[in-house]
């Protein structure tokens, strides 16, 4: 092939060609937006080589609604290609492209990173520390998820999409089935943004365990700083799996060894394990921050202390425990015998009781309350019943013997729809409204966020809902077509007039984005809502240092507490604070961590081994570093502090 | 709140209308006694969770209505409430009792599924070799001697015992009104035991991806009485041509082919992968060539424990 042959893509459509010349213009206007206003050392001081939690924060939340942007496109493509019967809008390679990329961008490149940016803004605060155990390997672990995203993206215009599914089941996804790189982007990026989620494991760990504010013991930290301690533990176990799996995978594609192909002693069935030993409990590491979200929005808003902390305590350990040991359930029809099928069919069930733990809990944190109905709180409340029809179809899902008939249909994609989005979509949305006071210094407007509430939770259940149905008629999923006699067709328009519906509600969170930036009143308190954690306790917009004062906790609702009973928080006096400096070697690493992952999925050694000399540079460079950090004088914090004062 | 519950009737409804009433659903519109089973745990498990649902919406509707602000007066504090012991129990115990009888169900009727159906043990079942090739279905008749592709016909009333495995990507076996499906893998041979109880046309395909024309790798299933099925084997007999090496050869190739009928099978010159060395290594070191019927017997009784032949 000619050098540059490999980078066409393989199978060019009209969309191809256009979304090229969008994705060129869109970076000409970015660089010469930059240069003309003269941003790019802001760019680079405040933002690129940023070791501030809260602001990489920002940048994960920016990110992951680009991406959610990118994966509700593909969303769109897919139910209006299916729309109709034998519908010729896209072509079968066209389409398995693109439910694969909406797949892998929805949960890898947008529901995580949307949790991890809320958790970086947040569970700081609410622990009431100045900053992440290790400020300067958030950096890292962003920009490596950052580049992971890009090295993804770019396959769609570069060298051709994956194509196998997000599940990338062996042997389709080898070489044998699958010869464009597609898969190889699949592996890699995968790969580099993986290892920059488990990094952030080990950090909030650490975090969470190690800088928690004097008195704060464990069964007094907010439930949502329980939910991120929990998801970071399964991620410190889950994602080895997937880093072996893909790399295994990346030998098989670019060095000929055959692990998950047929000959030579290779196993499909050991791609499927290793996928689902990761990737089962990965779908909790974006659910039980959900969990989190929505105990302290409904105690906000229901205005009452969450009912039954320490079972809700209880019953996130449990699932987290029990997600580890379901993973066969997601190919009982792989062979494996009554037997194996009748226990995972069991451990499966069993993660209803303590979900319902959770559900019942929440409806009795409601119960004689004073309910606000703001935007977080809609959402909240909109997920109890939504995400109760999506758990009791899972329990449906899990008896093996029903399973043969909803495998792989339909019904399987209304069910996993209905526990994600209101268990992740709905909840960063409603996180993300709720917390966007504080990351911003001025809130959203209710108004216009009720109308995107109704268009999304309407819009939601008339795309899902028929989906139940179409899959109990047989309708398989994935199926790009499907022909007129199978009675399909006005079902499925009905799923797209749904998808039309949700869309306006996503773009309607735009227009509030822009429409409060400019309008709302940056007049605020420090604690809008009326909320009762720590994070409502210090200025906002928040400074550098987050507290003054290091603040002091003598129950899980200690700011509720300080304001309803007088308890004092800020009990010490103004002290010089050391903060981490800023720094440009993660932002540079992950570059070179990008050209790296570019060159593999085109195996061109020279360069790849160059990016990893490069990469191994970095990481010696910051090992003979002598960087200490710095103090924050009295003085400057006593100022701060009194401007901030002052503004309210 | 009580405009989105309206909408949800609605369209409940309208689906329902849509789909229910002409034909039923596949799935539930059973016409063998392995989907009849499957239909059966379908029902009893939206009954069940029928009941979780609405004991949730019962609480849920009840909170919002009852405890909304605007119905309190201002001054209203609401209290501080731990939690209850007695209400956690319940809460914990119910599910478990209904988790417990849906796990017994599942295990009997898994068993049941995965075993000759019910009703047909005391006939030898009729063995079909199903195979996927990139976008087709091979279906070889060893007792026959005859093989067919993109089509199926099997006699009623009798038990049949498919042999499933792939020449490419992992397909899935499914034919929705006479049971669920089965995975077909290269590497190892799979058994879905199915029988049709009425004479009739179903629809049968791949459900699992497999590139590109996989929304198109169907097939017809011909259930036909003993009498008429035995007709349609002599018919064959007597006018389909022997599939040759090559021809099989050329029917691999990715790509959809229309239907086709041969005599003789595919499984004399590309045997499937079964027994000790057919690609998936169970670990034995045991090199000797076995007689291939026992190697069989092993295999089925390692993938479908219990099975019994
Ligand atoms: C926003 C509206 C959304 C719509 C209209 C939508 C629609 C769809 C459709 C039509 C499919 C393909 C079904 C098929 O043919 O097999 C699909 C697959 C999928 N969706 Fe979504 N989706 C949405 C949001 C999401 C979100 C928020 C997530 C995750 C957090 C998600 C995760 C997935 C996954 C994992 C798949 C499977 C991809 C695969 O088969 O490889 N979706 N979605
Ligand atoms: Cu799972």
């Amino acid at each position: 092939m000619d050098y540059f042959d490999r980078f066409a893509v393989p199978h060019p459509s009209p969309a191809i060609y256009a979304s090229m010349v969008a994705i060129g213009l869109t970076m000409i206007a970015v660089v010469a937006g930059i240069t003309y206003f003269k941003k790019w050392g802001y760019l680079w001081r405040e933002w690129l080589t940023t070791v501030d939690h809260k602001r990489i924060g920002i940048m994960y939340i920016l990110a992951a609604l680009l991406m959610l942007f990118r994966g509700g496109v593909d969303a769109l493509m897919m139910r209006a290609q299916t729309a109709i019967p034998d519908n010729g809008l896209l072509d079968g390679q066209h389409y398995n492209e693109v439910f694969t990329t909406h797949g892998v961008v929805m949960i890898l490149f947008m529901a995580m990173p949307f949790i991890i940016g809320l958790m970086n803004i947040v569970t700081p605060l609410q622990v009431g520390a100045r900053d992440v155990a290790f400020p300067r390997l958030n950096a890292v672990s962003f920009w490596l998820f950052f580049m992971g995203a890009m090295l993804f993206n770019i396959s769609f215009v570069v060298g051709g999409s994956p194509d196998a599914g997000w599940t990338s089941y062996f042997p389709l996804a080898g070489n044998d089935f699958s010869e464009s790189v597609g898969s190889n982007y699949y592996a890699i990026s995968l790969q580099i943004a993986g290892i920059g989620t488990l990094m952030t494991g080990i950090n909030f760990i650490v975090t969470i365990l190690k800088m928690r504010a004097p008195g704060m013991t464990l069964m007094k930290m907010p439930m949502f700083t329980w939910s991120i301690l929990i998801t970071n533990f399964i991620i410190v176990f889950a994602f080895p799996v997937l880093t072996v799996a893909l790399a295994l995978m990346t030998m098989d594609r670019l060095f000929g060894t055959q692990f998950f192909t047929m000959a030579n002693g290779g196993s499909d069935m050991l791609w499927a394990n290793l996928f689902w030993v990761w990737g089962h409990p990965e779908v909790y590491i974006v659910i039980l921050p959900a969990f989190g979200i929505y105990s302290e929005i409904i105690s906000t808003f229901a205005r009452r202390n969450l009912y039954g902390y320490n079972s809700m305590v209880i019953s996130m350990v449990a699932i987290s425990t029990l997600s580890f040991i379901v993973w066969a359930h997601h190919f009982y029809t792989m062979g494996h015998g009554a037997m194996v099928n009748g226990i995972f069919s069991i451990t499966t069930m069993a993660i209803a009781v303590p979900t319902g733990v959770k559900i019942f809990n929440w409806l009795f944190t409601l119960w004689k309350g004073k309910i606000v109905f703001t935007v977080p709180m809609l959402y909240s409340l909109a997920f109890i019943p939504i995400f109760t029809l999506g758990g009791v179809t899972g329990v449906m899902l899990a008896m093996a013997s029903a399973d043969y008939q909803y495998h792989n249909t339909m019904f399987l994609v209304a069910h996993f729809h209905y526990v994600l989005i209101p268990g992740t979509v709905f909840a960063v949305l409603a996180g993300f409204t709720y917390w966007w006071p504080k990351m911003f210094g001025f809130m959203l407007s209710e108004k216009i966020g009720k109308w995107s509430f109704w268009f999304i939770i309407i819009g939601f259940n008339v795309t899902f809902f028929p989906m139940f149905i179409t899959g109990l008629d047989g309708q398989a999923r994935r199926m790009y077509t499907y022909s007129e006699s199978t009675g399909y067709g006005p079902l499925n328009m009905l799923s797209f007039v749904g998808a039309i519906g949700l869309a306006i509600g996503f773009a309607l969170i735009v227009y509030n984005i822009y429409w409060s930036t400019r309008y709302a009143s940056r007049n605020i308190s420090n604690d809008p809502w009326d909320a009762r954690s720590l994070e409502w306790a210090t200025h906002t917009p928040i400074p550098e240092y987050n507290f003054a004062v290091v603040p002091t906790v003598d129950s899980t609702e200690a700011f509720w507490d300080s304001k309803k009973k007088g308890f004092k928080l800020f009990g010490g006096k103004v002290e010089k604070i050391h903060m981490p400096n800023n720094s440009g070697v993660p932002f540079i690493m992950s570059c070179i961590f990008f050209v790296w992952g570019f060159a593999l999925v085109f195996s061109m050694w020279i360069i790849a081994i160059i990016a990893t000399i490069g990469i191994f540079a970095c990481m010696i460079h910051r090992s003979f570093e002598k960087d200490h950090g710095r103090y924050i004088s009295v003085e400057e914090i006593e100022e701060t502090e009194n401007k901030l004062r002052g503004a309210k | 709140m009580k405009i989105k519950w309206a909408l949800l009737t609605i369209l409940f409804t309208i689906a329902t209308v849509l789909t229910g009433c002409d034909n039923p659903l596949m799935v539930l519109d059973p016409k063998g006694p392995v989907a009849a089973t499957q239909a059966d745990v379908i029902m009893i498990s939206i009954w069940t969770m029928s009941f979780v649902v609405l004991v949730v919406m019962v609480l849920y509707i009840f909170m919002i209505m009852k405890y909304r602000a605007s119905k309190q007066r201002d001054d209203y504090e609401p209290p501080h409430i731990e939690g209850s012991k007695v209400l956690e129990i319940i809460w914990v115990a119910i599910p478990i009792l209904i988790v417990a009888f849906l796990s017994v169900v599942t295990v009997k009727t898994t068993n049941e599924v995965e075993a000759t159906p019910k009703g047909y043990g005391d006939q030898e079942p009729l063995v079909i070799y199903a195979s996927s090739s990139n976008w087709k279905w091979h279906f070889s008749y060893p007792e026959e001697d005859i093989e067919t592709v993109n089509y199926l016909f099997i006699p009623t009333n009798r038990p049949i015992e498919f042999k499933l495995y792939s020449f490419g990507p992992i397909s899935s076996f499914w034919i929705p009104q006479l049971g669920g499906q089965k995975y077909a893998m290269s590497d190892m041979v799979n058994t879905l035991h199915l029988a049709a109880d009425v004479p009739g046309e179903y629809m049968g395909r791949n459900s699992n991806f497999s590139g590109s024309g996989f929304a198109q790798q169907t097939f017809n299933v011909n259930a036909l009485s003993a009498k008429e099925y035995d007709k349609w084997v002599d018919e064959i007999k007597a006018t389909a041509k022997p599939i040759t090496e090559e021809k099989f050869n050329e029917l691999l190739k990715p790509g959809h082919v229309g239907q086709s009928t041969y005599t003789g099978t595919h499984l004399e010159f590309s045997p499937a992968p079964e027994g000790e060395n057919a690609g998936h290594d169970h670990g034995s070191s045991d090199t000797e060539e076995n007689d291939s019927k026992d190697t069989h017997e092993e295999h089925s009784e390692h993938s479908n424990m219990n099975h019994d032949h």
